[in-house]
């Protein structure tokens, strides 16, 4: 069973969607499951009618799917966003500023690092330098969870 | 010397608070090595073959007299009284305990600095040209985009879990004093046609196992449109710079196997992308940087006692000949204070030595200092007619080594002394090199050469362009020295090419000595440099040189 960290909280996961494998050139998943190395440019087509996107982290150290997320985010896409897999509390708030929604951790992996370490590094998330150099295009992660519940 | 606003200030106390924690957490055993290891990476806490090393950031090289007593003060308290400038322009300390780093990030926080990305595969400490704001021939204060470029990559979200770590250098001179070509991202200052002031940018230079000249990816990149480009190219490495292996995970194995071109067509449409998200930084985010980079009012002085100085002794004449450069303002001359003693441990200053040149950078140097890549200090700022007297101060701390370009003037990386990757021990090799030309008193006859020195393939001793490269491996439990020669790290970089086998560590000194020789007896008159006259002649004699006897061999 995996834990959704959400907010800096855990929670359960909820019913879980047909998450549909990404294949190239295939389009129409409503439920898409991205590994860390797929194109960038084929993927923005590929989630054009997802309304949930889960991003693999096979390792903490992979940062494929941060610019993955970047990507989708500044073409257009406004679904649900889900990173899964290795990524560490404290990477949690580079997930949440390149536009994931939320994680999706395993259960040992919540064991070992537990709720108030997400919850501590949940309020990192704010100040940063690049808000001060970039436009703010991108819609805040609450407002995308509202969008998409 | 660019000063904290409160974002700066407030980010770097959370960043020591948060580092806190997870030291206790790692003391109390809740996190293990392996776990601690990434956190620890963050912050520039190394551990190295006795102990940790933490390397703090010194931001394109520039100190103050304020953080230089800080510096001084860290050694002596948590360390064993010295620090270790490096080819980065960082500083490390090589003996703190893992208890006090916080303590010691929190010493650092007071004056601005910190260890915050000078580890771990993610934009490192942003190098410049030592000289910037004081050299003649410079075209524009390259330190404002240095730290602009700072800013952008502290903390940005998408780079800290790069293939491999990325390091950006500008310069804003027509000399390259910051090796851009040796770099993931070089950027020279340039100006257009109609004077836009804009960059060269070049990438995918390294040195390393597999050394690469940087490629120019953009003859010409408005000097507005420089970090959504950047970001661009960091985004196209992130995603397609290779994982598989750490030694081909630089850029520069990408543009190799990538190619140039289609490189450059990934990046070009990644930027179409970025400037959508981007406005040019405002004007009052660069008027911020740019007031602390300003010029000092120089107030004009006469030369007459520094002319004077040089004909009465000869050596400061010496030390003027070597260890003065060309100012902006006449009256005035940049001065390098070599951290190169007969003997010494290149790089390395004492904290009464860094208190030292604290005091004089206030005195004579309107409160700066910088770190130079070749492992130095400079005083960007010193009245000719004050430089006999600051020599004089210099003289009796072994601050004052006439030896700045010369054969002396050595980069060696810390070597197997220090490093749990060094192969071959590199500071006792430069210690014996330095010690042996200075008993022959040939070093200002031998003029400009320079000597560099790594203890491994890593190359963190940048042997690839050194005149005199020397790499030291391990053959069998036995350290063996090959030597390359004619690189060069400027303008016209060029990577040394090997002479041949390698050398014992009792044949290394003997065979450099021979080849000084023949260089002496090789070059057309004195003005004609060691470089210079291995271009003209081409390897040959000088291989010759080297191995006497493979003659002999042939002919038997």
């Amino acid at each position: 069973m995996s834990v959704i960290v959400k907010d800096g909280q855990f929670t359960e996961l909820p019913v879980e969607p047909a998450y549909v494998a990404y294949e190239p050139g295939k389009t129409g998943a409503v439920a898409l499951d991205v590994a860390s190395d797929t194109p960038a440019t084929e993927l923005v087509l590929a989630t054009k009618s997802a309304t949930i996107v889960r991003i693999d982290f096979p390792t903490s150290a992979d940062g494929r799917g941060l610019s993955l997320a970047r990507a989708l985010r500044q073409q257009g896409y406004s679904g649900h966003l889900r990173a899964r897999g290795h990524v560490l509390a404290d990477q949690y708030p580079l997930a949440l500023r390149c536009g994931f929604d939320d994680i999706e951790i395993s259960e040992d992996h919540a064991k070992r690092q537990p709720e108030p370490q997400w919850l501590d590094a949940f309020g990192r998330v704010k100040d940063n330098y690049q808000s001060r150099l970039m436009h703010p295009l991108q819609p805040s992660p609450t407002v995308l969870a509202d969008t998409a519940s | 010397m660019y000063l904290y606003n409160e974002f700066d200030e407030k980010f770097v106390s959370n960043r020591v608070a948060q580092f806190r924690g997870q030291v206790e957490k790692r003391l109390d055993g809740s996190l293990t090595e392996n776990e601690f290891k990434p956190l620890r990476l963050m912050n520039g806490l190394y551990l190295q073959l006795h102990a940790y090393m933490l390397r703090v950031a010194v931001p394109y090289g520039s100190l103050d007299s304020g953080k230089m007593r800080q510096l001084a003060y860290i050694a002596d308290k948590w360390d064993r009284g010295y620090g270790h400038f490096t080819t980065r322009q960082n500083i490390q300390y090589n003996w703190p305990k893992l208890k006090d780093v916080p303590e010691i990030l929190s010493a650092l926080a007071e004056v601005e600095m910190h260890a915050i990305q000078t580890s771990g595969n993610t934009v490192r400490n942003v190098t410049s040209d030592h000289f910037a704001g004081a050299a003649a021939d410079e075209i524009e204060d390259p330190r404002p985009t240095a730290e602009l470029l700072r800013q952008w990559s502290t903390d940005h979200p998408e780079f800290q879990s790069l293939p491999r770590k990325f390091k950006i250098a500008v310069t804003g001179s027509e000399s390259d004093r910051a090796v851009t070509k040796a770099h993931d991202i070089g950027l020279r200052m340039v100006r257009n046609q109609d004077g836009e002031p804009g960059f060269e940018v070049i990438i995918g230079g390294g040195l390393g196992r597999s050394p690469f000249v940087g490629k120019v990816l953009r003859d010409f990149l408005p000097k507005r449109e420089l970090l959504p480009y950047i970001e661009a190219i960091l985004h196209v490495y992130n995603l397609n710079g290779r994982r598989d292996n750490k030694y081909k995970a630089r850029i520069k194995i990408l543009v190799h196997e990538m190619g140039l071109d289609e490189v450059r067509a990934e990046v070009e449409k990644a930027f179409e992308v970025q400037k959508q998200f981007f406005e040019a930084p405002s004007d009052a985010l660069i008027e911020g940087i740019e007031q602390y980079f300003k010029l000092p009012d120089l107030s004009p002085a006469d030369a007459g006692a520094y002319q004077k100085a040089i004909a009465d002794n000869p050596a400061f004449a010496s030390f003027a000949s070597t260890n003065v450069a060309t100012h902006k303002n006449d009256d005035y001359g940049i001065v390098t204070i070599s951290l190169k003693p007969i003997g010494g441990t290149p790089g390395d200053a004492s904290s009464e030595q860094m208190r030292l040149v604290a005091d004089l950078a206030e005195k004579y140097s309107y409160d700066e200092i910088r770190v130079s890549h070749e492992q130095n200090l400079i005083l960007p700022h010193v009245k000719k007619s004050d430089i006999p007297a600051l020599y004089e101060a210099l003289k009796p701390a072994g601050l004052a080594t006439a030896n700045i370009g010369l054969i002396s003037d050595i980069i060696a990386c810390p070597g197997m002394d220090y490093c749990a990757l060094a192969t071959a021990r590199s500071i006792p090799v430069a210690q014996e090199i330095s010690t042996r030309f200075d008993e022959l008193k040939l070093e200002h006859e031998i003029g400009p050469l320079k000597i560099k020195i790594s203890g491994c393939i890593n190359a963190c001793g940048h042997h690839h362009v050194g005149h005199i490269g020397i790499l030291g491996l391990d053959r069998a439990g036995v350290e063996n020295y090959q030597i390359t020669l004619g690189g060069d790290g400027t303008e016209t970089m060029t990577l040394g090419e090997r002479a041949g086998p390698g050398f014992s560590a009792e044949q290394l000194l003997p065979a450099l000595e021979r080849l000084i020789g023949a260089y002496l007896k090789l070059r057309d008159d004195e003005a004609e440099t060691f470089l210079a006259t291995y271009r003209r002649l081409g390897m040959e004699p000088f291989k010759a040189a080297l191995y006497p006897d493979s003659d002999k061999k042939k002919a038997a």
